[in-house]
């Protein structure tokens, strides 16, 4: 089969920026710990959100400092909050969110973070940030969710 | 000869003349003319979503206009006819159409069984109305995405299945015709833009096993209550399975215009012939096991599987950018030819008088983008920035709303004169309306993709009334609005002059004909391997099953049928 000269060289060129790119992806995920959620567990979208499932506790209560500076919320999403809707930490912290809906698909991004991660019934999604800078975060529902989906948004508060 | 080897004709042969294609235009003109309406109507839609942003919403008043339910009421119910009619309707009905029309004169016979088509043709009409009624009464308002457990209308899903089946069946229809024409061509190689289009078709049929299964086993029993739940992270799997092939049925349709009709126009010739096969045939085998990287950010799909989808989809850029090179090489031998000189210089001499010319190039401008913002999405983590966010509209439309659409409009430009042997009503308006929708489209996504990733603006959203909404948006709102606007008038000129093109009395001095490029070196002969469908099926498949094998296997196993959904109105 005949290949022009040029042409492949382009196309050498082009698999070295994929050798590249994939070695600036592996080098973020590794060594930055920048990861993607993966497969944690199936819950039953009927039951969730009554005790004694965590996502059935007062909304007040979900948020659970694991030790000194970490962690951890079970926030839930349904139509059309979530719950707890403001999450208030001290600067620093790392904050692990366990996340699952009752009704529809949801989704959960944080603005200016890289937790982004989609709220299935019947799933939980775990990711862990860092919140090193004080000030406001918004997070919104970006998974369409019905007739008031865009009402559907909370607060990280990250304090001094 | 014991060995089938696959030999160059000796030479291009001329396309038989119209009248022996009749009822393949007949056919070809029902399935523009349909996705012509539904893109009017889906496309129509688009400024209004704009607008909402920026807090001029236009929907009240538009759900005072219709005929008892029939009416589009709120931002979601129109958004979901965008969707469907634009991305579903206006691309499968476009597609089927074009390569009614392009199969046959490729292999210089008609079509061998034109009732298999004329099947196919009624079965997507039944389909497009029984989905298109209760998306117009607001029974399905579910985005074209239609997630489970969101619940709607079961004849959204029957009606999306029989869209499905009849392009199966089109489909068919051009494999017989090919059949026929191997047994009569032994050791002839296919034709280019047979060869492409057929192939387009046959990832297509694979592909849409996935969202076939969605809504056959997953979907519709447990819609009409049959079982008491569904399993929401199956659904998606099964759905984006077919859903980024979906995006490749969109794209290679485009892909054999700029390589085998686009360098005729502009006098070129198919610079690398060759090349252009193997890539069509790396997309059959690389268009379908990367879905996963539509669910980088799923709870509940492992990450070592979407890493590795992630590393097949960084592959498919490869037939990509040989794609880039081998296009803009044929285009170049064409500006050359007319005259064009310099290292750069020769791009005046493209033939940008021609709008069908223009339209196509613009839209490959358009895609270079679109494509560096696909790279970005399939990123494993690095999609964690952009995920569901305003960017992901702002990527897509560059490809299927411009890499796509606008070639589709350059196609019309010389089709619909071919087809009603009429000369196109104006080609300033034309040359106004590639020039109006580059422009637009370039405002539009420049907006959107800065909206995801710098301010995490989720998409798909109701902006204008959400609490959240942020002023410091607004200089990016205004300027996605004021593309959508421009679009928006893109669009009129172009239904404009398709009306006036197909209610004019003129008739063309020339019939239009398919342009057909010419390989650059036809001496070079074929390899078998690239006309031997075998290696190339069974690679597909192969593929699929290490990809999405044990993954799917696993889900399977442990399917979840707990959720029970909510009707959406």
């Amino acid at each position: 089969m005949h290949i022009d000269r040029y042409e492949r060289l382009f196309i050498y060129a082009a698999v070295a920026l994929l050798v590249v790119f994939m070695g600036a992806l592996a080098v973020s995920s590794f060594a930055f710990g920048i990861r993607v959620p993966t497969a944690y567990e199936k819950v039953d979208p009927r039951t969730v959100a009554t005790p004694p499932s965590p996502w059935g506790l007062p909304a007040e209560e979900r948020l659970r400092e694991l030790s000194p500076g970490n962690y951890e919320v079970y926030l839930l999403g349904q139509m059309w909050q979530f719950s707890p809707n403001t999450i208030t930490v001290p600067a620093g912290s790392r904050v692990t969110f366990y996340v699952t809906s009752k009704d529809v698909q949801h989704g959960f991004k944080i603005a200016g973070t890289n937790i982004n991660i989609m709220a299935l019934p019947g799933e939980v999604g775990v990711l862990t940030a860092t919140f090193d800078t004080p000030g406001t975060y918004n997070f919104y529902c970006h998974e369409y969710c019905g007739a008031l989906h865009h009402t559907m948004y909370g607060q990280i508060v990250v304090e001094e | 000869m014991t060995k089938r080897k696959a030999q160059p004709a000796a030479t291009t042969p001329a396309i038989l003349p119209p009248e022996h294609f009749k009822r393949e235009d007949r056919l070809t003109a029902w399935f523009i003319t349909i996705a012509m309406i539904a893109l009017f109507i889906g496309g129509a839609l688009g400024p209004l979503q704009k607008l909402e942003h920026v807090g001029i919403n236009l929907y009240p008043a538009l759900a005072k206009i219709g005929i008892g339910s029939v009416r589009i009421q709120s931002y979601y119910q129109g958004l979901t006819a965008h969707g469907v009619l634009n991305a579903l309707v206006w691309t499968t009905f476009f597609i089927v159409g074009f390569f009614t029309y392009a199969i046959p004169r490729s292999l210089g016979r008609p079509l061998k069984q034109p009732r298999i088509n004329l099947l196919a043709l009624v079965l997507m009409i039944v389909g497009l109305v029984m989905a298109a009624i209760p998306i117009l009464t607001n029974l399905a308002s579910v985005l074209y995405t239609f997630y489970p457990p969101m619940k709607a209308s079961v004849f959204f899903y029957l009606g999306l299945v029989l869209v499905v089946v009849g392009s199966w069946v089109a489909g068919l229809g051009y494999y017989v015709t090919y059949w026929q024409w191997r047994k009569d061509n032994p050791g002839q190689k296919t034709p280019f833009i047979a060869l492409a289009a057929i192939i387009t078709m046959v990832m297509w049929q694979i592909a849409t096993l996935g969202i076939a299964i969605e809504i056959l086993v997953l979907i519709i029993p447990w819609v009409l209550g049959w079982t008491e739940g569904t399993d929401p992270q199956l659904a998606r799997t099964f759905f984006w399975f077919t859903g980024h092939p979906l995006v490749y049925f969109w794209l290679l349709p485009a892909y054999v215009s700029w390589y085998a009709m686009l360098p005729k126009q502009a006098g070129g010739k198919m610079f690398s012939e060759q090349l252009a096969r193997l890539v069509f045939w790396l997309f059959l085998v690389l268009s379908i096991p990367v879905g996963l990287h539509h669910q980088f950010v799923d709870p509940g799909v492992p990450a070592g599987w979407k890493a590795i989808h992630a590393v097949i989809t960084y592959s498919l850029f490869l037939p990509s950018m040989a794609t880039a090179f081998t296009v803009v090489a044929s285009l170049e031998l064409g500006a050359r030819a007319r005259g064009g000189k310099g290292l750069l210089g020769w791009i005046r001499h493209l033939p940008w008088g021609n709008p069908s010319y223009t339209a196509q190039n613009l839209a490959m401008i358009l895609f270079v983008f679109g494509g560096i913002g696909g790279l970005t999405n399939a990123s494993y983590n690095l999609n964690l920035a952009i995920h569901n966010t305003a960017w992901v509209p702002g990527h897509f439309h560059l490809t299927v709303g411009s890499a796509a659409t606008l070639t589709f409009f350059g196609i019309a430009y010389w089709l619909v004169p071919a087809l009603t042997n009429k000369p196109l009503a104006s080609r300033r308006a034309a040359l106004a309306q590639a020039w109006t929708w580059f422009v637009g489209m370039l405002l539009m996504s420049n907006g959107l993709h800065i909206l995801g990733l710098n301010f995490g603006v989720p998409r798909r959203t109701s902006l204008g009334s959400a609490p959240y909404l942020d002023p410091a948006w607004n200089p990016l709102q205004i300027e996605a609005a004021v593309g959508g606007i421009i679009l928006g008038i893109s669009g009129l000129l172009f239904f404009g002059n398709m009306l006036a093109t197909a209610l004019s009395r003129k008739r063309a001095e020339v019939r239009e004909e398919m342009p057909v490029a010419e390989p650059l070196h036809p001496e070079y002969q074929t390899p078998a391997w690239l006309d031997n469908w075998r290696p190339w099926i069974v690679a597909t498949i192969l593929l699929i099953l290490i990809a999405y094998g044990p993954v799917l296997v696993s889900m399977i196993a442990n399917i979840n049928l707990t959720s029970p959904g909510v009707q959406i109105r």
